[in-house]
C-alpha cells in the first residue's frame, strides 16, 4: 500500500535540509539547488501518489490515518505522531509540493544574487535552501497531522522558518525587526492555540486522549450541553491562533512587513501556502465549529471586515510587494468569510486558487525587483511592459485573476464564497463584492503604473532587464494554473443546466472531508445573476483604473479628490501598529522596566533587610551574654517569678 | 551484565570526590585538565549503567543501605526512582561539558577551580540520592562551599557579595529545613524517606514541617520573592559556575519538593498548592518580563531561569500525572537549555570580555555557526515544538489547566513572554549590521562546538521521543501521586 509509505513524503525535505545544512556551503551553488529541489520534487510525486491512492479508494473510506510512532504519552494523554490522509490534507499537500517545487525552482536562479546585487556566497545559498525545505517539512507536518498537538507543531515550525526567511538578509535592521516581529505576533495566535488544546483535553481527554481529528469529533457525538457550550470558547481560541498564522483582524499586523524576506519566500510562505494554514485549521476543525455558531458568525465577520480593509489599503500603496501583501490579507479575508459562511469547499478552492496567482505575482514582482536591482516603489516605474515583456503578460495575467476577471480561476472560487456569503447574510455579500470592485481596481492599478504609460525613472528603465529563462518557466507553469485551474470547480449546477460532462470537481473529491454538510446552493437564475454581477463589478474595477491611470480621465481626478479625506487613514493603515505600541507593547515594556529597575531593589531590600533585623537581633541576644554569674542568677530569678506568676492568675 | 550486584550509585556519587583527591598530586597543567576530563566523563559513563539496569518500576532502585550512625538511627541510605534518575544523568553529563568548557579561559589556580568542580558534582549527586535526611541535608549543605569559592574567586564584577548572598540565602533557608528534620526525628524515631512517608503526623507538625521545607527550597528553585541572589550569582559566577547553578542546583529545590515535600506531607501540600502556585505564576510572567529588558545578555538568561523554574514549580502544585511528569522533564529541559545558553553566552565573553547586547548585532556573517546554535537553544528554551522545552511545558500546562482554567492562561502567556526576551537577545545579537569591534570575532572553534553537541542532540531526543523518558518518568510519578493519595482533587481521573 502507498499509504505505508506516506512518511517519505516528510523524510525527503528533511533529508535535504539535512544535507545543506551540514554540506551545502561545501558543494557549490548547484549541487545545493539540486538536492533542495530533488527533495521537493519527490515529496510532490509522494504527494501525487497519495492523492491517487486515496482516489482508488470507495468515497466513505477515503481517510487513512498512519501511525509514525507513540509521541507524549502520560497517563490519559496518548499524543502520538501520525498523519491522516484524506480528500482535505491531499490538496493541501498538492499545493504545498506544487506550488513548492516552481518557487525552488524559481530561487535556484534568483538567489544567485542577494539583496544589494553582489553574487550570492554558497554558504548564505545552502542557508536559503536549508530554511525553504524546513519549512516545507514543516508545512506537510502541519497539514498531514492526525492530532492537534502535532497539528501544533508544523503551526509552529512554520513560524519558525518564516522567522528564519524574513529575517534572511540579516543585516537590515528592518528585515531583522519584520521577522521577530512575525514571530511574536504568531505567538499572541499560538497563545490560543497552545490554550484551545488544553481545553480540548480538558473536556474530551477520556474519550480523546489522543487529541486526534477523528477521535475529538466522534467525542462531540455524546458531549453534554455544557461541554457544547464550552466550544464556544475553544473554537474563539482556535480562531485567534487562525488570526495570527493568516493574518487577519486583529493579528495581521506582522504580514505587511513580511515582505522584507526574499520575494520566493513571499510567494511560497506569505501568499500561497503558510497564510492559508489558519484556513485549512478552521476547515479541519469544522465539527467544532458547527456547535459554535457564535464563533461562526465572528469569523464570517472577521474575514468580510479583513478583506474590505486590506483591500482598501493596498489601493494607496505605491511599493509593489505591499500590495500585494495586503490583497493577500485581503483574499484570505474572503476565505475566512467563506470558512464563516459555512462555504468549506468555496473556501478551499479559493485558498487553491489564490495560491497559483499570488504566487504568480510575487515571482513577477521579484522579476521586477530583479530587473529594477532592488526596487519596488511603482511611482519610479512605468512603461516597462516594453522592457519586459515576458514578465509584464505574466503580471498581467495574475492581476487579472485576482482581480475576478471574468473565466479566469479567481473569479470562479471567489464567486463561489460570495454564494455563500449571499444565502447567510447581505450585508456580507455587499461587502464581499464591493471589496471585488476594490481588488480589481488596485490589482489594475498596479499593472498600469508599472508597466503602462511613460518611464518615471530613465536610469532605471534603461538598465532594466528581462529575466533569465531559470525564472521564466515555472512563472508560465504558475500562469497557467492562474488561468485555468478554476476549471476544477465549475458551479455544479452548471453541469446540470449546459449538460457539462463533469460537476464541481472540487467539490465531489473534498466531500467525504465535509460529509453532511451542504454546500450553499440558489436556483439557477438567482446563481446567474450573482455571476454576472460580480464579473461586472470586476470589470467596473478595471475600467476605474484605466480610466485613471491610463486615460487619466478628469473624473476619476475629481473623484479622488472627493475621496482624499480618507487618505491618511489608509496611507497609515488605519495606525494600527501605533495603536497596538501604545496599547499593549509600550505599557509591557514599561512594566517591565518598572520590575527591573523598582521592584527588584524593593524586594531585594525587603529580603535583605529581614536578614539584618535576624542579625542585628542576634547581635543584641549576644550582649545577654555578659559572662557575669550574677547577670544569669537574676535572669533566671526573674524567669521564675514570671513563670510563677503566669500559673498563679492563669 | 548485572548491575544490581554493584553499588552503583556509591561509585557515581563518590568518584568526582575521589578524582579530587587524585588531582592534589598532579602537577603539569596539562594532566591535571585531562584527569578532571576523564574522571567525569567515567562518572558519565557509570551513570549510564543506570539506563541500562533500570526496571520499569515507581519504586526506588538501586538502593544501599549501610548503618552509619547507630545510635540516632541515621543510616547511609542510597536510591533513585524516576524522579531522580534523570538528574543524576544530567549532573553527570554536565560535568565534562563544565570541564571541557574551562580548558583554557581559567587563568588563575586551575587545580582549585576543578577540584571545586569534582566535590560540587558529588554534592549534588548526593542529594538526588539521599534517602535518609540527614545524609540529604549534609550533602545539601556541602553543595554550597564549592559554589561559594567558585563565584568568590573565579566570578567577575561584584563577586564577593554575590558569592556571600548566595550562601546567607541558601543557609538560612536550610536552619528552618534542619529544625524541621530534627523535629520529625523526635516524633517519628527515624531519618529515613520510606519510614516518613508512611508516618502519620500531627496537622500541626505536618505544617509547619512542609513550611519549613518549602523555604529551604523556594530559596533554591528560587520562588518570587526569594530571588534576589539569583541574578547576582548568575551573572558574576565564571561560566562553568552558572551552569551548574541554573542546570543543577535550582534543580535541587524543585526535587525537593517532589522528593520530601509531596510525599511527606500531603495534607499540607495539597492545602497550600493554590499559594504556590500562584508565587510559581508570579515568577513566570515577572521573571519573563523583567528578563526583557535587560542590557545584560547573561542576566537576561538568569531572569528566563526564575521564569522557567516558575513552570516546573506550577507542574508540582497540579497533583495531576500530566503536571507532574511535565516538571520532571522540564527540569531537566530546563537544565540543557539554559545550561547551553550560559556556554554560549560564556563563548562570547571570552572572546570579548564584554556581556552587554549593545556590544554586539550582526554575528550571523562573522560567526555563524554560533548563531544556528544559539537560534536553534533559544528554540529549545522557548518551546518550539518537535524540540524539548515544548513537551515539558506543554505537559505541565495541560495539568495545570485540569486544575485551573486561569493558572493554564497565565502560564501560557509566559511562552509568549519567553518567544519575546529571547528573540530580544537574538536581535540584538545576531541580527543588523556587524559591529566594527566584532569584525574579527571567531567563530565557535572545535572544542566549543563538541561539548555543545550533546546538549544539542538531547534536544531533538527529547522533543521527538520524550516517551523514552516518560517510561521511565511516569510510574514514579504514580506512585508519588498514590502517596499524595489527593487524586481526587483533580477533575478529570485518568
Amino acid at each position: 500500500m502507498i499509504f505505508d509509505y506516506a512518511w517519505l513524503i516528510l523524510l525527503f525535505p528533511a533529508l535535504g535540509l539535512l544535507f545543506n545544512a551540514f554540506f551545502g556551503r561545501r558543494v557549490g551553488h548547484k549541487v545545493a539547488a539540486i538536492v533542495a529541489n530533488l527533495a521537493v520534487a519527490l515529496s510532490f510525486l509522494m504527494a501525487v501518489a497519495l492523492a491517487m491512492g486515496l482516489s482508488a479508494l470507495p468515497g466513505d473510506e477515503s481517510s487513512v490515518e498512519v501511525l509514525l510512532w507513540p509521541w507524549i504519552h502520560i497517563a490519559g494523554f496518548q499524543v502520538d505522531m501520525a498523519l491522516l490522509i484524506d480528500p482535505l490534507s491531499s490538496v493541501m499537500i498538492l499545493v504545498v509540493t506544487g506550488i513548492g517545487l516552481l518557487i525552488h525552482i524559481y530561487s535556484a536562479t534568483y538567489m544567485k544574487v542577494d539583496d544589494e546585487h553582489q553574487p550570492m556566497d554558497e554558504r548564505r545559498y545552502a542557508r536559503f535552501f536549508v530554511y525553504m525545505n524546513l519549512f516545507i517539512l514543516m508545512m506537510l507536518t502541519l497539514v498531514l497531522a492526525n492530532n492537534y498537538v502535532m497539528l501544533y507543531l508544523g503551526w509552529e515550525g512554520v513560524g519558525l522558518a518564516s522567522y528564519l526567511l524574513i529575517g534572511f538578509w540579516f543585516y537590515k535592521p528592518s528585515a531583522a525587526d519584520a521577522a521577530k516581529k512575525a514571530f511574536l505576533v504568531n505567538r499572541v495566535g499560538d497563545f490560543g492555540m497552545a490554550l484551545a488544546i488544553m481545553w480540548m483535553f480538558f473536556l474530551f481527554g477520556k474519550e480523546a486522549g489522543s487529541l486526534s481529528f477523528d477521535a475529538v469529533f466522534a467525542a462531540l457525538e455524546t458531549a453534554s450541553p455544557a461541554v457544547v457550550a464550552a466550544l464556544t470558547g475553544v473554537t474563539l481560541l482556535l480562531l485567534l491562533a487562525a488570526t495570527g498564522k493568516s493574518a487577519q483582524i486583529p493579528l495581521f499586523v506582522w504580514l505587511p512587513d513580511a515582505m522584507e524576506g526574499p520575494s520566493p519566500v513571499s510567494a511560497l510562505i506569505h501568499a500561497a501556502t503558510m497564510v492559508t494554514a489558519g484556513v485549512y485549521m478552521l476547515a479541519r476543525s469544522h465539527p467544532l465549529l458547527e456547535l459554535a455558531p457564535a464563533t461562526m458568525t465572528l469569523i464570517a465577520w472577521i474575514g468580510g471586515l479583513t478583506a474590505l480593509m486590506a483591500a482598501s489599503i493596498a489601493i494607496v500603496q505605491t511599493d509593489l510587494k505591499r500590495i500585494l501583501a495586503y490583497s493577500t490579507i485581503s483574499q484570505l479575508g474572503y476565505m475566512f468569510l467563506g470558512v464563516g459562511v459555512g462555504a468549506y469547499v468555496a473556501s478551499v478552492f479559493h485558498l487553491y486558487t489564490h495560491a497559483f496567482f499570488k504566487a504568480l505575482l510575487f515571482l513577477a514582482a521579484g522579476s521586477v525587483m530583479h530587473a529594477l536591482h532592488g526596487e519596488l516603489n511603482i511611482d519610479l516605474m512605468g512603461g516597462l511592459r516594453k522592457k519586459l515583456p515576458v514578465t509584464y503578460a505574466q503580471f498581467l495575467i495574475g492581476a487579472l485573476a485576482l482581480a475576478g476577471f471574468p473565466l479566469l480561476s479567481g473569479y470562479w472560487s471567489k464567486d463561489a464564497i460570495l454564494l455563500g456569503a449571499f444565502v447567510t447574510s447581505y450585508p456580507l455579500y455587499a461587502i464581499g463584492l464591493f471589496t471585488a470592485l476594490l481588488t480589481a481596481f488596485y490589482s489594475l492599478r498596479a499593472v498600469y503604473r508599472a508597466f503602462h504609460g511613460q518611464p518615471r525613472d530613465e536610469h532605471l528603465y534603461d538598465h532594466a532587464h528581462e529575466q533569465p529563462r531559470g525564472m521564466t518557466w515555472p512563472l508560465w507553469a504558475l500562469a497557467f494554473g492562474a488561468v485555468f485551474a478554476g476549471l476544477l470547480g465549475l458551479p455544479a449546477i452548471f453541469g446540470k443546466e449546459f449538460g457539462f460532462p463533469v460537476g464541481n470537481l472540487i467539490e465531489g473529491w473534498l466531500k467525504p472531508t465535509f460529509e453532511g454538510l451542504s454546500e450553499p446552493h440558489v436556483a439557477f437564475s438567482t446563481e446567474m445573476a450573482l455571476f454576472i454581477s460580480s464579473g461586472f463589478v470586476a470589470l467596473i474595477g478595471i475600467y476605474l483604473a484605466y480610466a485613471r491611470y491610463v486615460k487619466q480621465s478628469g473624473w476619476t481626478l475629481s473623484l479622488q479628490k472627493a475621496l482624499s479625506p480618507l487618505q491618511p487613514a489608509l496611507e497609515n493603515k488605519y495606525w494600527v501598529d501605533e495603536i497596538y505600541f501604545a496599547v499593549i507593547v509600550n505599557p509591557l515594556r514599561a512594566l517591565a522596566r518598572f520590575f527591573a529597575t523598582g521592584a527588584e531593589g524593593v524586594i531585594d531590600g525587603v529580603v535583605n533587610g529581614v536578614g539584618a533585623v535576624t542579625t542585628a537581633a542576634g547581635v543584641g541576644i549576644a550582649r545577654l551574654q555578659t559572662g557575669l554569674l550574677s547577670w544569669y542568677a537574676l535572669s533566671l530569678f526573674l524567669g521564675v517569678v514570671l513563670l510563677l506568676i503566669y500559673f498563679v492568675f492563669a | 551484565m548485572d548491575f544490581t550486584s554493584l553499588p552503583l550509585l556509591s561509585l557515581i556519587l563518590w568518584l568526582p570526590l575521589v578524582g579530587a583527591l587524585l588531582l592534589m598530586f598532579l602537577f603539569s597543567e596539562r594532566s591535571i585538565k585531562v584527569a578532571a576530563l576523564l574522571i567525569s566523563l567515567a562518572d558519565f559513563a557509570l551513570s549510564l549503567g543506570l539506563l541500562a539496569g533500570w526496571r520499569s518500576t515507581g519504586a526506588m532502585q538501586f538502593e544501599e543501605f549501610m548503618p552509619w550512625i547507630t545510635q540516632l538511627n541515621i543510616n547511609y541510605h542510597l536510591g533513585v526512582d524516576g524522579i531522580s534518575l534523570f538528574l543524576v544523568l544530567l549532573t553527570t553529563l554536565m560535568g565534562p561539558i563544565v570541564v571541557l568548557f574551562s580548558w583554557n579561559n581559567i587563568q588563575e589556580n586551575l587545580r582549585a577551580f576543578l577540584i571545586l568542580l569534582l566535590v560540587q558534582q558529588t554534592a549534588m549527586l548526593g542529594v538526588f540520592m539521599a534517602l535518609d535526611l540527614i545524609l540529604f541535608f549534609l550533602f545539601w549543605e556541602m553543595s554550597i562551599i564549592p559554589m561559594y569559592f567558585l563565584i568568590g574567586k573565579w566570578g567577575s564584577g561584584r563577586r564577593v557579595y554575590a558569592a556571600t548572598k548566595f550562601l546567607l540565602y541558601t543557609l538560612a533557608g536550610s536552619a528552618f529545613m534542619l529544625i524541621a528534620i530534627i523535629a520529625l526525628y523526635v516524633v517519628t524515631g527515624s531519618f529515613d524517606w520510606v519510614d516518613l512517608r508512611g508516618a502519620t503526623l500531627t496537622p500541626a507538625l505536618e505544617f509547619l514541617a512542609f513550611w519549613a521545607f518549602a523555604i529551604a527550597f523556594a530559596v533554591k528553585v528560587p520562588l518570587f520573592p526569594l530571588h534576589t541572589w539569583l541574578p547576582d550569582a548568575h551573572v558574576q559566577a565564571p561560566t562553568a559556575g552558572s551552569v551548574i547553578l541554573a542546570g543543577i542546583l535550582l534543580k535541587m529545590g524543585t526535587y525537593g519538593f517532589l522528593r520530601f515535600s509531596l510525599p511527606l506531607f500531603p495534607q499540607a501540600a495539597v492545602t497550600y498548592a493554590p499559594w504556590l502556585a500562584g508565587v510559581a505564576i508570579i515568577g513566570i510572567l515577572y521573571g519573563a518580563l523583567t528578563a526583557l529588558v535587560q542590557k545584560d545578555v547573561k542576566s537576561l538568561v538568569a531572569y528566563s531561569s526564575i521564569a522557567h523554574l516558575g513552570f516546573v514549580m506550577l507542574g508540582i502544585v497540579t497533583f495531576t500525572s500530566q503536571g507532574l511528569s511535565g516538571a520532571v522533564l522540564q527540569n531537566i529541559n530546563h537544565g540543557l537549555s539554559t545550561g547551553a545558553l550560559f556556554l554560549l553566552v560564556g563563548m562570547l565573553y571570552d572572546r570579548r570580555h564584554t556581556r552587554m547586547l549593545a556590544d554586539y548585532g550582526g554575528l550571523w556573517k562573522q560567526a555563524p555557526l554560533f548563531s544556528a546554535i544559539f537560534v536553534l537553544v533559544a528554540m529549545s528554551s522557548v518551546g518550539l515544538p518537535g524540540l524539548n522545552g515544548f513537551v515539558g511545558e506543554f505537559t505541565i500546562l495541560v495539568g495545570a489547566f485540569r486544575v485551573n482554567m486561569i493558572w493554564a492562561a497565565l502560564g501560557t502567556l509566559g511562552i509568549i513572554f519567553a518567544a519575546w526576551y529571547l528573540l530580544t537577545a537574538a536581535r540584538g545579537l545576531l541580527f543588523g549590521p556587524l559591529d566594527e569591534k566584532n569584525k574579527d570575532l571567531p567563530d565557535l572553534n572545535r572544542r566549543e562546538f563538541w561539548l555543545l553537541v550533546p546538549i544539542l542532540i538531547l534536544f531533538f531526543i527529547i522533543g521527538l521521543f520524550p516517551n523514552l523518558f516518560f517510561d521511565k518518568i511516569n510510574p514514579s510519578v504514580e506512585a508519588l501521586m498514590r502517596d499524595v493519595g489527593q487524586a481526587a482533587i483533580v477533575r478529570v481521573v485518568d
